[in-house]
């Protein structure tokens, strides 16, 4: 079209015009009804697929309502047991249908020195969070604080005690 | 409903802010074989009224508290001298008393002056004579500056009585959460003073070395931050805000840097901050735990916590060199480190058989003590005279605060009078 003359250019733009408005009067009517037909076939699925969803995420969330919120260590430990990875299995499986952001809070018992201890929560917590990273939650998603021995969950001396303090709570 | 909880937390911390008037007591567990009987008479009193503090009781705790004299009880002294003219030495030697301290305090426009004089009895001599004076307020300090005196004459070591104490506070609200306080207070427990409340947790506080400035972490923001707070005003700054772990403030011994303990760059490292500038320069680049420093006295090392070879030890950091090496190999766990002035006697946390005692490890010797026989002892600190190590314990599950000399022969206990109290810094001497 470079090097038409302007009237050629207003005749083959007429042209086009006519063309479409020929096309889209074939049948108006047969076109509205298959969209409306389509598009409540498309609610439907839509509907559909969030109840399927909803429910999988209600499942997931009994999931998660099952194994808890806190993972337990072994003493001077920040190895994730097994029992561990199978409750942070079903929290990533949560998180990972979700925007949430999380916060994990690393504890310690109370033997031992304090700033060590809260090195020792730290290290826990970051256990927990490069095995969500590991299974595809974005780290900026998590939040890592440690309290060392500063909020134990159990108050009293002895394995039975400490054993409940060595701990991440996700939240 | 917001309203209640409101006044019922307002009527907890009224109760704890009362409870805070005599908060820890003074138990004496053990002493020297042969502690130096000396008889400390009531000070004359020479102003308005009656005295509002009792200096020589004051000056009696102290010396009994060193564990290294054995104070006369009042009710047995014949007579109550307070110059050397009233002396008469057969009243002392009858009672078995080797010195004898007389003294006089004096109020004179707010100022109290305290004249006092030493008598050794059995050689009839007057030894040593001096004074103090300050303001009334100070009636007590001015007491434990004599104690310092008294203590430096027959010992041949300064006291270290006109000193104060840092520690953490932990009570249960009505709710069954923990409250936690950091108090400053006495060398022997009196006039305790709250710098901070939070339902935060507060830990690590530590002495500037000019005993007017403090630093301490503090949990009140959600996440760790380092602050330095001065004494008198209350003032107080935020030194850090670092993603990560913020913890175990040291002031170095000129004041102007603070070692402290950061893992905003992945695992926890050794950090000093220029307090003037505070540009941040990183010490110690170990994937382990690197922690809890602590400057030596002459400032050109710090010695530190790290778990680099599998189990805490203690390493130290020359500052010059930039070099580190290993300071502890006695048995698998010996942490946080605190150094006495004369830069030889290390203490730190010490487990064996599954206990954390405090050890001390002389520098010198390479020899190690283990000070205390309680299962959870920490946070050892040691007086500025290099003679008591303050740390904390626990007493039937409850954190109580200990005190052990140097040599293992002399130990008291300075439990709460309710609640926990953990984390004791000791400070330096006191401006004069």
């Amino acid at each position: 079209m470079k090097h038409l003359p302007f009237a050629g250019k207003a005749v083959a733009l007429l042209f086009s015009a006519a063309l479409l408005v020929a096309c889209s009067g074939s049948d108006t009517q047969d076109e509205e009804a298959a969209a409306q037909a389509e598009a409540a076939a498309a609610a439907q699925r839509a509907a559909e697929q969030a109840e399927a969803a909803a429910a999988e995420a209600q499942r997931l969330q009994r999931a998660v309502d099952a194994v808890g919120n806190v993972f337990y260590f072994e003493f001077d430990s920040s190895t994730l047991t097994p029992d561990a990875l199978g409750a942070l299995d079903s929290h990533i499986a949560l998180l990972s249908r979700s925007n949430n952001n999380v916060r994990l809070e690393g504890h310690a018992d109370e033997r031992g020195t304090r700033e060590y201890n809260m090195a020792l929560g730290e290290r826990r917590a970051n256990s927990v969070r490069d095995y969500m990273v590991a299974n595809g939650i974005a780290s900026y998603r998590i939040e890592v604080v440690s309290y060392g021995e500063e909020r134990p969950a159990a108050i009293g001396t002895g394995e039975s005690s400490w054993a409940q303090n060595r701990r991440v709570e996700l939240k | 409903m917001r309203r209640l909880c409101t006044s019922l937390l307002s009527l907890a911390l009224l109760c704890l802010a009362l409870h805070a008037r005599a908060e820890l007591t003074i138990e004496i567990t053990q002493g020297v074989d042969n502690p130096t009987a000396i008889a400390v008479v009531p000070f004359a009193w020479n102003g308005p009224g009656v005295a509002s503090d009792d200096v020589s009781q004051v000056i009696d705790g102290d010396l009994a508290r060193s564990g290294q004299f054995a104070p006369v009880a009042r009710t047995d002294m014949l007579s109550f001298p307070s110059t050397e003219g009233e002396v008469f030495y057969r009243d002392w030697r009858a009672i078995n008393a080797e010195y004898l301290l007389v003294g006089r305090a004096a109020l004179n426009a707010g100022q109290l002056r305290l004249d006092y004089e030493l008598f050794d009895v059995l050689r009839q001599t007057r030894v040593y004579s001096g004074m103090q004076s300050g303001p009334a307020s100070e009636a007590r300090m001015l007491a434990h500056r004599v104690s310092d005196a008294i203590y430096e004459k027959l010992t041949g070591i300064p006291g270290a009585f006109a000193t104060r104490l840092l520690y953490v506070s932990v009570s249960k609200l009505p709710n069954g959460k923990d409250y936690f306080r950091l108090t400053v207070a006495d060398s022997d427990g009196a006039r305790p003073i709250v710098l901070l409340d939070s339902p935060e947790p507060v830990l690590g506080p530590t002495w500037a070395p000019d005993g007017r400035h403090i630093a301490y972490v503090s949990f009140e923001t959600g996440r760790p931050a380092i602050y330095r707070q001065e004494l008198a005003t209350g003032q107080r700054e935020q030194l850090t805000n670092f993603k990560g772990l913020n913890g175990a403030p040291a002031f170095s011994p000129d004041g102007n840097s603070l070692a402290m303990v950061l893992s905003k760059d992945g695992s926890p490292d050794i950090y000093v901050m220029d307090l003037a500038s505070r540009r941040i320069r990183r010490l110690t680049r170990h994937y382990a735990i690197d922690t809890e420093p602590v400057w030596m006295p002459d400032g050109n090392s710090i010695l530190f916590t790290s778990d680099r070879g599998g189990r805490p030890q203690i390493y130290r950091y020359d500052l010059r060199a930039g070099t580190e090496e290993r300071v502890t190999y006695d048995g698998t766990y010996n942490a946080r480190a605190r150094i006495a002035q004369d830069g030889r006697n290390l203490v730190m946390v010490h487990q064996r058989e599954g206990d954390f005692h405090i050890a001390l490890k002389d520098l010198q010797t390479g020899r190690l003590q283990i000070l205390t026989s309680t299962e959870l002892d920490e946070s050892p600190s040691i007086a500025p005279n290099g003679s008591m190590v303050l740390y904390a314990t626990k007493d039937a599950g409850r954190g109580i605060l200990a005190a052990v000399s140097v040599d293992g022969g002399v130990k008291f206990r300075l439990p709460a009078r309710e609640g926990e109290v953990r984390e004791p810094a000791w400070s330096p001497y006191m401006n004069r």
